[in-house]
């Protein structure tokens, strides 16, 4: 039987969380993602697991790096400027292929920036979690049902493929309230984490946990290994909405709390008569080229709103090999469009067209 | 008939340390201490960066290497999920004394029941002799060519007696492996420092006062003379810390 509770964005990230046997939570408090580790201090200990306050972000990235590398199933979170810090550390878990969950509840920045919701951390992290060659998953939640079931994935994908997933929310997805259904999930099989470094017990070889190389040949052949799933990863687990766009000449695309007023503005542009559609990446890295492409064949024109000052928009020209004009609308460091901005924007490209 | 044998926890693989330097002397004291115990299959440790970085070729438990100065979290992460293994750090002075500090300070005053092996030899020395957070006022370094200037370059750092201070710390001791009697010393401090861990007493450090005869550019019998003239009388050996016994 299904059950909706109302919770906050945060709260059903942490509690997606332990009912995906997450029993382990390193985090340093700050706006606005706080919720997520007092949530995760009240329930771990009644399910035998521990949610531990760092020093720092730096050493609470590093605890989940040790967490991953015994094998247990291990998440942190933070916003914006913590995460930059965790970056180091994030970096070392990709060198070392472990499996962890990253939140990014995003804020306005740079800087300490504001504590408003804001989109403004897609490039670092869809391009830039760290140094090195490396990418992570990225998943972008839209609802707080989607927080929840993103977090069940995003446990699922990182250990499938021994890679760091980062859910990138922002403060207004963390903040909001609304009804989440926690048995929609559907865990998939999983291989056994042979590779761990949890004691040999006198029974194999010993594991080593590393991501230094001393020879350019080795250090190569790993980086291929790990873009090699990459692709395999673009392969299985792009995810994307479509709306109306079979015959959108107008097709904007969105994600997070950004797609959503998009929609209320596509509604209003088809009461008008105006040929729009959205397509919301869900994965933001692996980044759904498909459907923007397949839309590209008969849309006219393409329109990218985020909440930054258009970090997205090089992603979709590129999917689209730029065979349709883009245009980019965004507002940053905390503000929000509403759907008559938006509207107001696709009004100006019908014009154009 | 064997008199002498190389610890079985001790991987058969060449060092890469240079001539005369003291982590060999260290390396095997860890794993006899190990070998004693008989905890090889519980045991996971953490290499740092530094010249100790490849520690994780050199023991036969499992090995995490971690970033620069990180360890001591790492080890939180691990010991914290795993409470029944085993967990120790290896890590040189600027690894635990300066990029680490706040990890190393906050894993013993959380009083995590983790072992970490602090070698301390006053000098970077896998970057090639640079000034270290332990370097001696007055010690050339490239970095101090003219002599660390406690004016300019500030003042070392005693990390025994710091961590001495927190109620986490169950057992903090200084040792030094310049003598046959030192390094005896340093042997059952270690096991110590592992058995604070097995009783689940809490945080155990064992510094370990080295050399570094290539970059001190000094002959190994020169280097253990210096430490015992120089880094003794400011780093003074013995136990700083030790509620293993209440």
């Amino acid at each position: 039987m299904s059950t909706k509770v109302l919770m906050k964005g945060n709260e059903a990230i942490a509690e997606a969380a332990i009912k995906s046997g997450c029993r382990y939570f390193f985090g340093y408090p700050i706006t606005p993602q706080t919720e997520i580790s007092e949530h995760l201090a009240k329930r771990m200990p009644k399910v035998g697991g521990l949610c531990l306050q760092a020093e720092s972000e730096v050493a609470a990235i590093n605890m989940v790096m040790g967490a991953a590398a015994g094998g247990s199933r291990v998440m942190t979170s933070s916003s914006s400027p913590g995460i930059s810090l965790k970056s180091e550390g994030l970096s070392y878990i990709v060198g070392c292929d472990l499996p962890c969950v990253i939140v990014n509840v995003q804020r306005g920045g740079p800087g300490l920036g504001g504590i408003q919701p804001a989109q403004s951390d897609y490039y670092q992290a869809t391009k830039a979690g760290g140094h090195g060659d490396m990418r992570i998953v990225v998943l972008a939640p839209a609802s707080v049902q989607e927080m929840a079931a993103l977090t069940a994935e995003a446990f699922d994908i990182a250990d499938l493929y021994r890679t760091p997933v980062m859910i990138l929310a922002d403060g207004a997805l963390g903040q909001m309230m609304e009804p989440v259904d926690f048995s929609v999930s559907s865990p998939r099989s999983l291989p056994e984490k042979d590779w761990a470094a949890k004691g040999h017990g006198g029974k194999r070889k010993k594991n080593i946990i590393n991501s230094l190389y001393m020879d350019p040949a080795d250090l190569e052949r790993s980086v291929h290994r790990r873009f090699a799933r990459y692709a395999d990863i673009k392969d299985k687990e792009t995810r994307f909405e479509e709306v109306m766009t079979e015959d959108a000449d107008i097709v904007i695309v969105a994600y997070g709390i950004t797609s959503r007023i998009c929609k209320s503005a596509l509604n209003m542009a088809r009461s008008k008569g105006i040929k729009a559609g959205l397509v919301r990446p869900i994965t933001l890295s692996p980044f759904p080229d498909a459907p923007l492409k397949k839309a590209a064949e008969s849309a006219k024109h393409f329109l990218v709103a985020e909440l930054n000052m258009g970090q997205m928009v090089d992603d979709v020209k590129i999917a689209i090999d730029c065979q349709r004009p883009v245009t980019f609308f965004g507002r940053t460091g905390g503000m929000m469009p509403s759907p008559e901005d938006i509207l107001e924007k696709i009004e100006d490209i019908v014009k154009s067209l | 008939m064997v008199v002498f044998e190389k610890p079985k926890s001790l991987s058969p693989v060449p060092f890469h340390y240079c001539p005369g330097c003291t982590h060999g002397i260290v390396h095997r004291l860890v794993a006899e201490a190990i070998d004693k115990l008989e905890i090889e299959g519980s045991t996971i440790g953490i290499a740092p960066v530094g010249c100790s970085v490849f520690a994780y070729n050199y023991f036969e438990c499992d090995m995490i290497q971690a970033a620069h100065g990180r360890a001591p979290a790492v080890a939180t992460g691990l010991k914290r999920t795993r409470p029944d293994s085993v967990v120790f750090t290896y890590q040189g002075d600027g690894d635990l004394a300066a990029i680490g500090t706040a990890e190393t300070v906050h894993a013993a005053t959380r009083g995590e029941n983790i072992t970490i092996i602090f070698i301390n030899n006053a000098i970077y020395g896998m970057t090639g002799g640079q000034m270290a957070p332990t370097t001696l006022p007055g010690q050339i370094t490239t970095t101090s060519p003219y002599g660390r200037d406690r004016k300019i370059q500030g003042n070392p750092i005693r990390i025994c007696e710091m961590l001495s201070t927190l109620d986490g710390a169950a057992y903090v001791e200084r040792v030094s492996v310049d003598s046959p009697k030192n390094i005896m010393r340093a042997k059952r401090s270690i096991e110590k420092a592992f058995r604070t861990q097995l009783d689940k007493k809490g945080f155990s450090l064992v510094e370990v006062l080295s050399t570094c005869p290539t970059n001190w550019g000094m002959s190994p019998v020169e280097s253990l003379e210096w430490l015992r003239t120089n880094m003794i009388p400011y780093y003074p050996l013995g136990v700083f810390k030790d509620t293993t016994e209440e």
